[in-house]
């Protein structure tokens, strides 16, 4: 088992909490992991990523190769565009459909959009949407998108769910089940679209 | 036990289980993680049992000699840093070269090359090799947890300060590393054998420098017999590749077996002479040298294997001359073609970073601008932080950014050469960390300059580190010398520009030295004291 994953968005938008999580599965499957984090200065309302390795075998390079990730996971859609030089020619992106605006430059949505799809495989979502639907807070956005990257992972559903139920353990019941409620909903969105 | 630790956070862990009496630092990308962990393991211990200094300091050359006084003293202590801090505390850093130490001394030092959040990426191996110590630079999080308490062994035994040479991609990559049970006790108290080492008379010093000198042949042997430099003969041993620190994992993610290189990884300095000698005995013709940084053994290898041998690396245009290294430029290094990928998307554009809304750093650059606008040819001396970011869209409202420290003593050599007005904006961790002898040097000159301290009452842009001069920043200025009168305070909020605006008018009109002080609590800290709050109110 070996899987490359790009995770990508704006500084401040949570995606190191999914790196948590997968980082958490990951260890209890006894896989090997390494993770590069981007720390500092990019972190304020910058473009923010972060290079996470998952293997059955020792990892040697902390960062992923042009041409090697299995998975881009983005929290903006132009973010998960970023990175495609990084992504496999037959690998996924999972990518919130909306937008971060905080550059006067922000090129046309649609074509954004359409660029993503132009790969084929793809899962575009509007994570905000999906949390509320599911009754879960805003902030549990970025685990609607987890969820839906889980068939794509290579780590079982069941225990992806067990990952999310530790990290939060320690805020309570209420945050672990609105947590796991927004991961079914990202999960079913993709299983439906796929 | 395993844990999934940062590089820096195995360092800090490598250094409490290796005895650690002291950590001494000032934050800095990509280093600051090693003392906040050390922080918080020993705010843990709430019962005192894990009796650690780690206060931060007001800057890295404070640090270094805190940590020199603790080694003095017989106990461990370690001074972290960001690269470009090596120079502050050089100082003090060459010194205790000259002295050694007694209690186990590491200097850490984290490098950014490709300049993620730095404004050079110098390297600082350099600094090891310039102060004749040893160096380690560890390839993965468990080698740096391992090296930190070797590297205060080996600080011990052979009387010297050790350098340890981590760099982004090490600092802020997480791994699973497994750590001792339980922590090795502390050193205790100790006096120096020989006092005269640390009195650095040139008589002494003399002494002390032909020690070190002499010594240079144990450190070369260290670094051959410690098991942690290493090499492998190839197949084909014509062909060989020298890595040093994280260089070698790029090697084994492309390598494939039947290339048959000799392979030298090192991860300890100064050069093992007797495996490179080795490595050219069994017939090597050309050497890769695969380095994280600048290209320092690629320069000193050259001098140490015979002429005819092919060297290859940054200096010849094989790997890129400047950057931190990839997979994918040491892939086609050894001869590899790239992976089939996807071009870059062109619809993407930058979305460089910037001030958080709401930030009182905002309100004051919007005041400092309007007012500059009022003169033919302000000239505004920025510096090092989150407000640094006021040289990007939408301010465009400074001039000048170098150095810690630098906009006050540039506003004054602007100041002194017939700029008017000539302002200085520096936040209040980078005043009390290097403005403050700044500020001294225009009071004795009565240097026509405003020097605008915008007091977020933290180290902001690396998350929010106590900041060394909060609630003294006026004393500060009038205990410097600057009248009363002209230290003042303002809010930076939008209701409050008019006010604003008129104070920076009173000042660039004074003819002489003033300080306006722009304080509003940082919005990220004042984000987690009220949580914290809310979180005691329950």
């Amino acid at each position: 088992m070996k899987k490359d994953i790009i995770l990508a968005g704006v500084g401040g938008q949570g995606i190191l909490s999914i790196a948590t999580v997968i980082g958490e599965a990951a260890l209890q499957e006894g896989l090997y992991l390494k993770q590069a984090e981007v720390h500092g200065m990019s972190q304020r309302g910058g473009d923010v990523q972060s290079n996470l390795r998952l293997s059955s075998e020792p990892i040697m390079s902390d960062l992923i190769p042009m041409g090697g990730a299995d998975l881009i996971i983005s929290l903006e859609p132009m973010e998960a565009l970023r990175y495609v030089q990084y992504l496999k020619p037959d690998g996924w992106i999972v990518t919130s459909c909306v937008p971060f605006l905080n550059i006067p430059n922000y090129p046309e949505l649609e074509e954004v959009l359409a660029r993503v799809k132009e790969h084929k495989n793809h899962v575009l979502l509007d994570v905000e949407a999906l949390a509320k639907e599911a009754g879960a807070p805003a902030q549990a956005a970025n685990m609607v998108l987890l969820g839906a990257a889980i068939p794509m992972l290579g780590i079982d559903h069941d225990k992806m769910l067990a990952g999310v139920a530790r990290i939060f353990a320690r805020k309570g019941e209420q945050v672990v089940n609105s947590n796991l409620a927004a991961v079914e909903a990202g999960y079913n969105y993709a299983i439906s679209v796929r | 036990m395993k844990h999934l630790l940062l590089g820096d956070e195995a360092i800090a862990q490598g250094a409490i289980d290796a005895g650690l009496s002291g950590v001494y630092a000032y934050p800095g990308t990509p280093s600051t993680e090693i003392t906040e962990y050390i922080q918080l393991a020993v705010s843990r211990h709430a019962d005192g049992s894990l009796p650690i200094h780690c206060r931060w300091a007001a800057n890295e050359k404070t640090a270094m000699e805190a940590a020199l006084g603790m080694s003095y003293m017989g106990k461990r202590a370690l001074v972290c840093m960001k690269h470009v801090g090596m120079n502050v505390c050089a100082d003090a850093f060459m010194n205790a070269a000259i002295t050694g130490v007694n209690g186990g001394l590491i200097v850490l030092a984290a490098d950014d090359p490709s300049m993620h959040s730095s404004q050079n990426e110098q390297d600082s191996r350099f600094y090891a090799k310039f102060a004749m110590i040893p160096c380690l630079e560890p390839s993965n999080q468990q080698e740096a947890y391992d090296m930190v308490r070797y590297g205060f062994e080996l600080s011990e035994r052979l009387k010297t300060p050790v350098l340890m040479r981590v760099t982004t991609r090490m600092a802020h990559s997480r791994a699973v590393v497994e750590t001792m049970s339980e922590p090795m006790p502390q050193n205790a108290m100790s006096m120096p054998e020989n006092v005269n080492h640390f009195i650095l008379l040139p008589a002494f010093a003399k002494r002390n420098y032909a020690e070190l000198v002499a010594a240079q042949p144990a450190f070369v042997k260290e670094s051959e017999t410690a098991g942690h430099n290493t090499y492998t003969r190839g197949a084909h041993p014509e062909r060989a590749i020298l890595t040093t620190g994280i260089g070698y994992n790029y090697l084994m993610e492309n390598y494939q077996e039947e290339m048959g290189c000799s392979i030298l990884r090192i991860t300890q300095y100064p050069l093992p002479v007797a495996l490179i000698d080795q490595m050219v005995k069994d017939g090597a013709r050309e050497i890769l040298v695969v380095e994280e940084g600048q290209p320092v053994v690629e320069e000193l290898i050259r001098g140490m294997v015979p002429s005819d041998i092919q060297i290859k690396g940054r200096l010849t245009g094989d790997l890129p001359r400047m950057g931190e290294l990839s997979p994918d430029c040491v892939r086609v290094a050894i001869g590899l073609k790239p992976l089939p990928k996807h071009d870059s998307e062109k619809l993407v554009v930058g979305r460089p970073p910037a001030l958080c809304q709401g930030c009182g750093h905002r309100d004051m650059y919007a005041a400092l601008n309007e007012v500059a606008r009022e003169y033919p040819s302000p000239r505004i001396f920025g510096d090092i932080g989150c407000y640094t970011l006021g040289a990007l869209s939408p301010f465009h409202a400074i001039h000048a950014c170098v150095e810690m420290g630098a906009s006050v003593t540039m506003a004054k050599g602007a100041a002194d050469a017939g700029q008017h007005p000539a302002i200085a904006v520096i936040g209040d961790s980078t005043f009390t960390h290097s403005g403050m002898t700044g500020l001294l040097d225009c009071v004795n000159a009565n240097a026509n300059v405003v020097v605008l301290i915008s007091d977020n009452l933290t180290t902001g842009m690396t998350g929010g580190q106590d900041s060394a001069g909060t609630g003294r920043l006026e004393q500060i200025c009038t205990g410097l010398g600057v009248a009363a009168e002209h230290v003042r305070v303002v809010v930076p909020l939008p209701k409050n520009m008019e006010e604003i605006k008129n104070v920076l008018r009173e000042e660039i009109d004074y003819p002489g030295t003033s300080v306006v002080i722009a304080r509003r609590e940082c919005i990220q800290t004042l984000k987690r004291h009220l949580k914290a709050a809310k979180k005691a109110a329950k």
